[in-house]
Order: structure tokens, then sequence, then C-alpha cells
């Protein structure tokens, strides 16, 4: 069988074109394809890996801001809770200070009356005098004119004097 | 999208292959023109069909009546007598002349094939490297497959994070597939160092089988079907496994792991396991070689049908024209699947030959190999 025995010549020619074949390929023909491919693969896991760090730290990024938010919201209500109580004491405070004020100054403001009071009672006694004791004078003067009439005044003047006595 | 257009691009090339053997069913009926000429009704089948599966010193491209396009190879031989000769295959006018005492006998021990004769006219064969058609077609081949691995190469190396698309894709798909499901779990570790050769190995045999399945020039050559060719690859996966194999494979073989009377007195288990070293390459020869050629044979027999049922008549003829046409498009199909399994399974042992001899033979070595040897 011819087909069964390899021909020499075959067997050179293959192993030349074969051999050619598999140095080209070898050293410039599958290392940069494979070396590509390891290359894109590598990338492809990184990319994957920093997307996944990133979700990672976006969650705990979140989470942090959560708790910040609900700290801030914890203080904000405790500082709403003081300012309210501050502010209905200073209310209160201010309430008490008017009420102490106020009767202070009503109380101020009674005995400058009282004062006032007793002041123009004071003049307004003394213009009566003044004016009483003119008033006498004139009124004397006028009644006392004649000596009868004088008489008949001190004599009842008198009477008054001892009735008021006795 | 990417994967519908490699489908489509998987269907168009079978279809092209197996319309242009339908072609070639045509071309083949022009070729035993001349010996109709002189033996009208007999048409030899055998030796049509073992003529088209051997080497040939010309390349016949076409044949009308009795003219023939063939391309003229070159005829390199070395006689013993007288030296180095160079000359065109067509010196020989297509196996009818003599040329300087040399001819292209036509029976006997070297039927087809340049002898010399010598002064009692015995046929003597000279150290014959002529650039046959096998070989010519092997350095068509190799030059093809050099420029497409060369060209992947440029292209994914200029943008290395793209996802190519096309036959860039369509190739980058396939290698990674013999890297990542062949390759990879079957050497171990290492396994980076080998794949460049495993894989050149898997795309040579791969595109000259395609190749061989084109039926007319460049394609047609029997080339994965010659044993001188599939002798070459078998050793270089020889040379790899055993020139690279690791110490606790070497002791394997020389002091298996066995009782000491298997080898001792007589060393019965090194001598089987050193005819193992040449059985596997042998193993890897044969299989390709037969595959191969088996195929080549079914689709010329089944063109032949054409021919050997002239004699019965236009009725039987023409039906069995049309089923040899039915059946060698369906051939071309299952052709077109062992030219890639047999590609594959060519890289898939020379892998587990190079694991079992890089490996400290662990167990999922030991069984891959025997799962796939069979």
């Amino acid at each position: 069988m011819s087909l069964l025995t390899p021909e020499p010549g075959l067997l050179f020619w293959m192993t030349i074109s074969f051999g050619i074949v598999v140095i080209i390929l070898v050293k410039y023909g599958f290392p940069p394809i494979l070396k590509s491919v390891e290359k894109r693969n590598n990338y492809i896991e990184e990319s994957l890996k920093s997307a996944r760090e990133a979700k990672e730290e976006l969650s705990k990024v979140k989470e942090t801001s959560e708790l910040i938010l609900a700290d801030a919201r914890k203080e904000q209500r405790v500082i709403l809770k003081e300012a309210s109580r501050l502010s209905e004491q200073i209310m209160n405070e201010a309430r008490e200070n008017a009420v102490i004020e106020s009767e202070k100054m009503i109380t101020k403001a009674r005995t400058q009356i009282n004062a006032d009071k007793e002041e123009a009672l004071k003049s307004i006694r003394s213009e009566v005098t003044k004016l009483s004791v003119a008033l006498t004078e004139k009124i004397l003067r006028e009644k006392l004119s004649s000596e009868k009439e004088l008489m008949g005044m001190i004599d009842r003047l008198l009477d008054e004097i001892e009735i008021s006595k006795s | 999208m990417r994967y519908k257009f490699n489908y489509i691009l998987l269907l168009v090339i079978m279809f092209y292959a197996s319309s242009l053997n339908i072609g070639a069913a045509n071309s083949v009926i022009d070729h035993p023109a001349p010996e109709k000429a002189v033996v009208e009704e007999e048409l030899n089948v055998k030796e049509l069909i073992l003529g088209h599966l051997a080497d040939s010193y010309e390349w016949h491209v076409w044949s009308n009546g009795e003219k023939h396009i063939t391309i003229s190879l070159p005829v390199i031989l070395h006689s013993k007598s007288s030296g180095w000769h160079f000359f065109s295959s067509s010196k020989f006018n297509h196996g009818n002349s003599i040329y300087k005492g040399f001819q292209i006998a036509s029976k006997g021990e070297y039927n087809g094939k340049i002898v010399e004769l010598d002064g009692e006219g015995n046929e003597i064969r000279p150290l014959d490297l002529s650039m046959t058609k096998n070989a010519a077609a092997l350095i068509i081949n190799s030059i093809i497959l050099i420029a497409i691995i060369l060209a992947v190469a440029r292209v994914m190396k200029r943008d290395p994070l793209k996802s190519n698309k096309g036959f860039t894709g369509l190739m980058e798909m396939v290698i990674l597939m013999i890297e990542d499901e062949v390759i990879k779990p079957t050497v171990g570790k290492d396994y980076k160092r080998y794949s460049p050769f495993l894989l050149t190995v898997f795309f040579f045999i791969f595109i000259n089988n395609l190749i061989g399945l084109i039926p007319f020039f460049p394609g047609g050559a029997n080339v994965t079907g010659n044993i001188a060719v599939t002798m070459v690859l078998a050793i270089a996966t020889f040379i790899v496994v055993n020139f690279t194999g690791s110490k606790a494979y070497y002791k394997e073989i020389f002091w298996p792991d066995v009782p000491t009377w298997l080898k001792v007195p007589f060393p019965l288990m090194p001598i089987i396991e050193v005819v193992g070293i040449f059985t596997k390459p042998f193993a890897l020869m044969i299989r390709l070689f037969a595959n191969i050629m088996a195929g080549h044979a079914i689709v010329l027999g089944l063109t032949c049908l054409v021919f050997i049922t002239v004699s019965l008549g236009p009725a039987i003829n023409s039906s069995m024209t049309a089923l040899s046409v039915v059946f060698s498009v369906f051939i071309n199909f299952v052709e077109l699947l062992v030219a890639f399994i047999q590609a594959y399974v060519f890289t898939l042992l020379s892998a587990v030959f190079v694991g079992l001899a890089r490996d400290d033979h662990s167990e999922d070595n030991k069984k891959v190999a025997e799962s796939s040897v069979t």
C-alpha cells in the first residue's frame, strides 16, 4: 500500500513548512493573542472588582451619611427642645419681671400720687387759709364797718366758741 | 448579534464548500476522459480514487477533453549515479515521457512515483525531494494560516481591550475555546508554555482539513490524509511530550509503581511503558490520516457513482446522479464536522499526553486520558 508508506520528499517539505509555521506562530502568532485576551480579562476583572468596591464604598457612605443625618436630626430635636424651653423660660422671666416692674411702678406711682396729693392738699389748704384769711379780712372789713355790727359779731363768735366749748 | 453573524458565516462557508464539491463532480467527469478515449466503457474506480488520494508531481486544475490544464511543480531529485537534478514536472508530459533517464512508474512497487532505470532495466527510486501537489498545498495552506493568525494577532495587539467583531471575533472565540476547554484542563498548571504550540497544531490541521475539502485549486489536496504529514505532526507532539517530560514521568516509565517482580528479573512494565511512548503518537498519526483519507475517499466514491451507472441506462444513471449529489452534499457536511473534530481530537490528545508528562500523575489527568483515548 503506497498510501501507508510516508514519502521522504513530503516528509521533508512537511517538516520544513510545519517547522516554519510553528516557529512563526509560537513566537509571533499566538502569544500576543493570548496575552491581549488575558489583558482584557484582567481589565474586566479589575473593573468588576473596582465597581464592586465602589458600590460597597457607596453603601458605606450612604450608611454613614444616614447615621450623620440621624445624629443631626437628634441634635436638632434636642436643640429645638432646648430652645423652646429657653424661650419659655425667658418669656416667664420677662413676664415675672414685667409683673414685678409694673408692681414697682404702680407702687411708686401710688406713693408719688399720695405725696402729690398730700402736697396739693397742703398747698390747697394754705391757699384756702390765705384766701379765707383774706376773705375774712375783706368780709370783716365790710361787716365790721359799723360798731354795732362789730359788737354783734363778737358776741356771736363768743357764743359759738362757748357752745363749741361746752 | 455577533454570534448570529458567525453562524451565518459558518453556514455560508458550508454551502460554499458543498456547492464547490458539486462543481468538482463535473470536473472529475472530465478527468478520466483520456482514459475513456482509450478504453471506451471501462472506468477503473479504484485507480481513480487512489490516484486522487495519492500525491502527484503536477497539480491538475481542469481538463477539457484532451486538453489538460495543470500546474507544473518543481521536481528535485538526487540520484546515486548522476547527482542532483532540478527540473519542472512538465518535462514528463503527464507521465508519458522519460526525461534524463527518469520516468514516472505506471505500475509495480513505485506506481506513480519517479523512478530511474538502471542498466538491467530495474526501477530504482532516487532520493525524491520534489515539491509535489501535497507539498505545494502544504506551503500554500501554511502561508494562509500564518497570514490569518498574524492578522488576528495584529488586530488584537492594537487594542487589547476592545471586543472584536467579525472574523477576528470568530477566531478569538475558537482560540479561546481550544485554550480554555482543551489545553487548560488537560495540561495543568503550566499550560501557558504549551498553548501556542498546541494551538498551532490545531489550526494547522484544521485549515489543512478545510482547504482539503475545497475540490479545486488551491484546495483539494489530500494533505492531512497523507501519512507523511500526520507523521511529522505526531513526531512534533512526541518531541514536545518527551523533551519536556518531568522526572516523575520518566520514573513512571523506567521504574513504575508496580510489584518489583514485574520489573527486576525481566523489565516487563518498563518495556510496556516504553512501547507506550511510541504508540501514543502512532495512534495520533493513524487516526488523523485514516479519518481524512476516508472522507476524501467517500466523496470521490460517491462522485464516481455517476460514471459507474452510465452503462445502466439513462433512467438509473440520472437518478443515481441525483442521489450522488445529495449524498455528496451530506458527506461534505459530515466532513466539515470531521475536519473540526479531528483537529480537536489531535490537539486534545496531544494536550493530554503533555499533561501526563508534566504532571505528577494526578488522578484526574489519568481519567481524562482514559476517557479521551476511547
